[in-house]
């Protein structure tokens, strides 16, 4: 049998005690073992950016890191941006208000892409949103729309 | 594509890592930001039976400038914690490079010292360290030494580090006001066809992509110490590589590629 | 028209909800993370499946060794082919022998592989991870042959066989058409031109990739199959006749889908397996594919071969074509369509927008030691337009003609107009949407910066493209599956409130919020008040799906339909109730139904349901209890057609051969838009793609067909550093029998957009001599024709 590791994750604010396989990824952990499934895999090579969460405010690829290894970090998945009352956020507000989504598979991983983004870049230019943008892959909209929603944001926040 | 079984392992000092790496031998493996070796684990192309885990070691993540001009960067410093330094102005080379990297995701995670360990020939921090003549500080059980850029890279993913040495460090000896690196890929953000990286001052030209580890071209090196045009500098370079034809990509347009990135690299450096 | 601005004329009466961009209804739950796509469901003692995969080409089988598989920790089982005993997967054209050879496609290969990434056995585990360490230890030994690996070396004498039934390996030869004298017009034409063009081999790639949670249940007698389909039917029949079931038997569903844009329309072996493993375990089996599956194992498109010669007269008008087209359609005939899906797409409908006299086409395809194809967006006709389109640009050249205007000459301006292949085109605006594609790139001056010394190219693309295909259009096809209806439900229940059912699958189309806009619209009802019920083959009589940009033209009219039902249903009841003549009452607009001449006077639906379920003596005689009715539609004919003008300005770098799109300006014409934010979104999606064919994504093997792009390193969609925003002008030509005078929208974006940059890129080598006609284009032909060009 293959090796148990007791590992504790602090997601969306709350702690949470695991005895899982070492070999876990983020990913894995947070959508099979903490039901968490707004997350999404499409790759687990890192590329497509469908699994993107927040590490300690950062967008990280959850395929491309063990659960082990963000023991102690404030992991933030796409569950923790709308209100408790269901209300969405601002930015996934732009998003629906943009259709910059259609199938809405890579759309958390934008989502959270962004949210990390704009959280350290207020002032980006649309110009450097897009170039973030490109950190992921979508198959239905050709982009423009998702980068659309996010300038969007963007301004709407520093119009707050 | 899940990863094979392995142990995990959790350094809390260099030394520590050390003594893990000396005991588990060709089994262990290091993982710092694992933005290459998780890809390869999840294909299953790499397997070690054990992962000692760096990133928690205290005092690996410091970028310090020190008086004579010479720039120390942790291990454990993240490609986007040099892209949003503030290196002055002789080193403004290495954050503009961090863009060549990936893409955001990939540049939280991935770290210099895990870029300089990993080698692949085209990586921008190996072409950095060589153009730069950086020292790659390296801690074994023995104690720390220092190893030069130009005598790391040894191979396709091979480096002179022993397998039970961790790089803790990489200096950058002196500025390079009049430097610049650029890159051709077809698509943003991959690794490029060829990338060429360049510093007037030192006249020194490295290119990526056109052998196993990254290049020097003395005799375009030489052109350039001579002040010939950037145009006359990059066919130079293209005359004086050895490359092949490979599938996608023949010896002719790796030599057009490898002309147009050295002059436009020299021109940039320019700037 | 600036950035990827929309502009256009737009069909909206007040009040109404088909024409408005109404927020979609899919979008709270997939932003909030709430959406439930098939890995996230998990069933009580689930188990998970993965597949040892063929590692060579081609060859036979000799021993599949799953003894060590089994004693894996982890591990629970592990089934050949023999242990399953499946049917296999056969797909059939009602063609003679020398047209169309049926082959089977067997759930785990049998005796032979015929491509690397077969599957050959399943392995059943407590976890993906033990599922995959099993895998590992699995131990088959093949006796290899020697593979077949192009169309080329497909076609040669002496070519191994990949199916022995396949003479030739050809799976699919037509010659149709063939107009008398065709042969003396290009003898006598005083312009011939010819494209010879090579497409890459592509892969749909939805973000999401395949999967299945399967599991059996006793109380429903039922085996429930939750799979990310196009067509939710199609899997049940085809899993009840492998598995040896009655149809009763199966339960597909479908939970949200990441995409499909085709590769999830037709029955794939994985599936079928991890259900049957289900079965045969009676626990839930879930599969997910892997993305090195994806990329290597699953159904992929579009290498196909052209050479195609087209006579002009001195003036420019096209006095023939005459095509052969071959399609590299990999290790298998994919159910429904069969291998014929490409070659017989590009055969019937190459003349494309162009009034063509005379017209010869053989269309062939053969079948390879690579992964097998299906449909992707657009089904030949990004490859087939791209040629034409070609055709014109060099025509053009050799008579000094300016590029659109050669199209000028020879769009098809008076409908309905019945083509050399026998096809009937409903009205478009063909001719117009070119005019104002051109006028907008002049206007922005685009044309100006082509002399600035830059290397700056623009091209078009004018095309239309077949929408709704019924019963009849693959009839004509003879395929022995003939997919053309959609048959709708709706029920309102005693609230008042509606469920309407529909035979499509919405896989990121926003069919729950465009179809209730089309009921909410013949009923007067707020679209909170229609739910869409999809992918549920217990809850929906039978359909087929959302492929071939038949969701809204077919399924759209079927909906509307069964709304009218309902409504004359109300309107039927309320007069009764207020004691006039039915055609004196109407639907108010606001949920109920009104006296026309006397408005105060009305019945809320809430009241007609309350009678119509919990006080049914009231009825009137002759009606029964309940508030449901059922429509179907099928298109009459030949379909409609959707039309666009794509026109690109690309620049190329000389230095690296590198291709930039500086503008792209789409004009389209999908008649009525039910809701045009949408409509926009499957433009600018739909051109992404055609541009990942033109210039990034190709599947490539080595010479013993190992493949070369198992990952996305080597794959490579384009970001949004690569794409352009795209600029949208609508026009809008109502079809004359669909449900509002929709068209299709889905695939026209895919369509045009490679034949648009490649004549851009060749428009931007004009003085080079250089003209290139294969993609995905390669940077090192671009550098090269610009390199020799400046010497």
């Amino acid at each position: 049998m293959a090796e148990i590791q007791l590992i504790e994750l602090t997601v969306n604010g709350e702690r949470h005690d695991l005895a899982v396989e070492p070999r876990r990824t983020l990913a894995d952990v947070l959508r099979h073992d903490l039901g968490l499934t707004g997350t999404h895999v499409g790759c687990e090579h890192g590329i497509c950016g469908a699994c993107t969460v927040l590490v300690d405010g950062a967008p990280v690829r959850a395929c491309l890191v063990f659960a082990a290894q963000v023991e102690d970090a404030d992991i933030r998945t796409v569950e923790s941006l709308a209100a408790p009352d269901g209300t969405l956020s601002d930015l996934q507000q732009e998003f629906s208000a943009h259709h910059g989504l259609q199938c809405g598979f890579c759309t958390p991983g934008f989502l959270m892409l962004a949210e990390g983004f704009l959280a350290e870049r207020p002032d980006a230019t649309k110009e450097e949103i897009r170039e973030v943008v490109a950190s992921n892959l979508c198959r239905c909209t050709g982009y423009q729309t998702i980068v659309e929603a996010v300038d969007a944001c963007a301004a709407r926040r520093r119009n707050a | 594509m899940k990863p094979a079984p392995f142990t995990y392992h959790r350094a809390r000092s260099v030394s520590g890592a050390v003594g893990l790496l000396a005991e588990l031998g060709d089994d262990a493996k290091v993982i710092a930001g694992g933005q290459s070796l998780v890809a390869m684990m999840n294909f299953r192309l790499a397997r070690p039976e054990h992962l000692i885990d760096i990133a928690r070691i205290p005092g690996l993540d410091a970028i310090e400038r020190e008086d004579g001009a010479a720039l120390r960067i942790g291990a454990l410093v993240t490609h986007h914690a040099v892209e949003t330094a503030d290196l002055g102005p002789g080193f403004r080379l290495l954050p503009d490079a961090m863009r060549w990297i990936g893409h955001l995701p990939i540049r939280t995670r991935g770290t210099v010292g895990g870029s300089l360990a990993h080698a692949d020939a085209t990586a921008e921090w190996c072409l950095l360290a060589v153009l730069l003549d950086a020292r790659i500080v390296a801690e074994g059980p023995a104690g720390r030494r220092e190893i030069a850029a130009a005598d790391f890279f040894q191979g396709v993913f091979t480096t002179a580090l022993e397998p039970d040495e961790l790089i803790v460090e990489v200096v950058f000896p002196r500025p390079a006001p009049r430097s610049a690196l650029t890159e051709f890929a077809e698509r943003k953000g991959d690794f490029a066809i060829v990338a060429a990286a360049v510093d007037l001052d030192a006249a020194r030209i490295v290119l990526g992509g056109v052998g196993p580890v990254p290049l020097r071209v003395p005799r375009a090196e030489a052109a350039l110490a001579a002040g010939a045009a950037p145009a006359e500098v990059g066919a130079v370079a293209a005359e004086e590589i050895d490359v092949r034809d490979e599938p996608g990509v023949s010896a002719h347009y790796r030599r057009g590629l490898t002309r147009t990135l050295v002059a436009r690299a020299c021109e940039e450096a320019q700037l | 028209m600036t950035g990827g601005a929309v502009t256009g004329p737009r069909f909206r009466r007040d009040g109404a909800w088909v024409g408005a961009s109404v927020p979609r209804r899919e979008d709270p739950r997939l932003l909030a993370g709430r959406g439930r796509f098939v890995d996230d469901i998990t069933l009580p003692g689930m188990l998970h499946a993965q597949f040892v995969r063929s590692t060579v080409a081609h060859g036979w089988i000799r021993a599949v060794d799953l003894d060590e598989v089994r004693a894996v920790p982890g591990v629970v089982a592990a089934f050949s082919a023999a242990d399953l005993a499946l049917g296999d997967i056969t797909a059939l054209l009602d063609r003679p022998p020398h047209e169309f050879v049926p082959t089977s496609m067997p759930v785990l290969a049998r005796d032979k592989v015929r491509f690397v990434g077969e599957p050959v056995a399943i392995v059943i585990a407590r976890d993906p991870y033990a599922a995959e360490d099993g895998v590992e230890a699995a131990v088959v030994e093949y006796e290899e042959l020697e593979p077949v690996v192009g169309d080329t070396a497909a076609l040669a004498d002496g070519a191994p066989l990949v199916h022995a039934e396949a003479p030739r390996n050809t799976l699919v030869d037509v010659s149709l058409f063939a107009t008398e004298g065709i042969d003396e017009v290009f003898a006598e034409a005083p312009c011939v031109v010819r494209v010879r063009s090579k497409t890459g081999r592509q892969n749909a790639l939805p973000l999401e990739t395949r999967g299945v949670v399967a599991s059996w249940d006793d109380r429903d007698e039922q085996l429930h199959v939750k799979t990310n389909t196009q067509i939710p039917h199609q899997v049940r029949t085809v899993l009840a006749r492998c598995a040896g079931l009655d149809e009763k038997q199966v339960r597909v569903t479908v939970p949200d889908m990441g995409g499909g844009f085709g590769q999830k329309c037709v029955v794939g072996r994985e599936e079928i397996a991890a259900a049957a493993a289900a079965l045969r375990l009676r626990r839930p089996v879930k599969w997910i594919e892997d993305r090195r599956d994806a990329l290597t194992a699953a159904f992929l498109a579009r290498e196909q071969r052209y050479d195609v010669r087209a006579a002009f007269d001195a003036d420019g008008r096209i006095l023939a074509l005459d095509a052969d087209v071959v399609c590299d359609m990999g290790a298998y005939s994919c159910y429904p369509f069969t291998a014929g899906i490409e070659p017989l797409m590009a055969s019937a409908e190459m003349p494309s927008v162009y009034r063509v006299p005379a017209y010869r086409v053989r269309g062939r395809a053969v079948t390879t030691n690579k992964a097998p194809t299906g449909p992707y967006r657009g089904v030949s006709r990004p490859q087939y337009v791209m040629v034409v389109e070609r055709l014109m640009e060099r025509a053009a050249r050799e008579l000094g003609l300016d590029p659109v205007e050669i199209r000028r000459r020879n769009v098809i301006t008076v409908f309905p107009y019945t083509g050399v292949n026998g096809i009937t085109y409903d009205p478009g605006s063909y001719r117009e949407s070119l005019e104002l594609c051109e006028r907008v790139l002049r206007e922005e001056g685009w044309y100006d910066l082509r002399d600035t010394g830059r290397v700056i190219g623009i091209g078009y693309a004018c095309f239309s493209e077949r929408t709704g295909y019924g019963s009849g259009a693959f009839a004509q096809r003879r395929m022995q599956v003939v997919p053309g209806f959609d048959i709708s439900e709706i029920r309102m229940d005693v609230s008042g409130t509606v469920s309407v059912t529909t035979g499509t699958m919405s896989h990121g189309q926003s069919h729950e919020t465009t179809m209730a806009q089309l009921v909410a619209d013949r009923l007067g009802l707020d679209i909170a008040q229609v739910k869409v019920v999809q992918g549920d083959t217990d809850r929906i009589t039978y359909g087929f799906g959302s492929f071939a940009s038949r969701s809204i033209t077919i399924g759209g009219s079927a909906v509307a339909a069964a709304a009218e039902k309902l409504g004359a249903q109300l309107k039927e009841i309320a007069a009764h109730l207020m004691e006039v003549d039915v055609d004196a009452c109407e639907l108010d607009g606001d949920g109920g139904v009104r006296l026309r001449d006397d408005p105060d006077r009305r019945l809320s639906f809430a009241e007609l349901a309350d009678v119509a379920y919990l006080r049914a003596h009231l009825l009137p005689k002759g009606v029964g209890p309940g508030l449901s009715a059922t429509a179907s539609f099928d298109v009459p004919g030949d379909g409609t057609f959707s039309n666009a003008t794509h026109g690109v300005v690309v620049e190329l770098d000389p230095g690296t051969g590198g291709v930039e799109i500086l503008r792209y300006v789409c004009v389209e014409d999908c008649g009525v838009a039910i809701n045009p934010k949408v409509v926009d979104g499957q433009c600018r999606g739909g051109i992404a793609q055609g541009i990942a064919g033109a210039l990034f994504e190709q599947v490539t093997y080595d010479a013993a067909g190992q493949p070369l792009a198992p990952s996305l390193m080597e794959y490579k969609v384009p970001t949004a550093s690569e794409i352009p925003d795209i600029a949208i002008h609508h026009l809008e030509t109502p079809c004359a029998f669909t449900a509002n005078g929709a068209k299709g929208a889905g695939e026209g974006g895919t369509i045009g957009a490679p034949a648009a940059v490649l004549n851009a890129v060749n428009d931007a080598l004009r003085d080079t001599g250089v003209e290139l006609d294969d993609t995905p284009i390669a940077r090192e032909a671009v550098f090269r024709a610009l390199e020799a060009h400046r010497g």
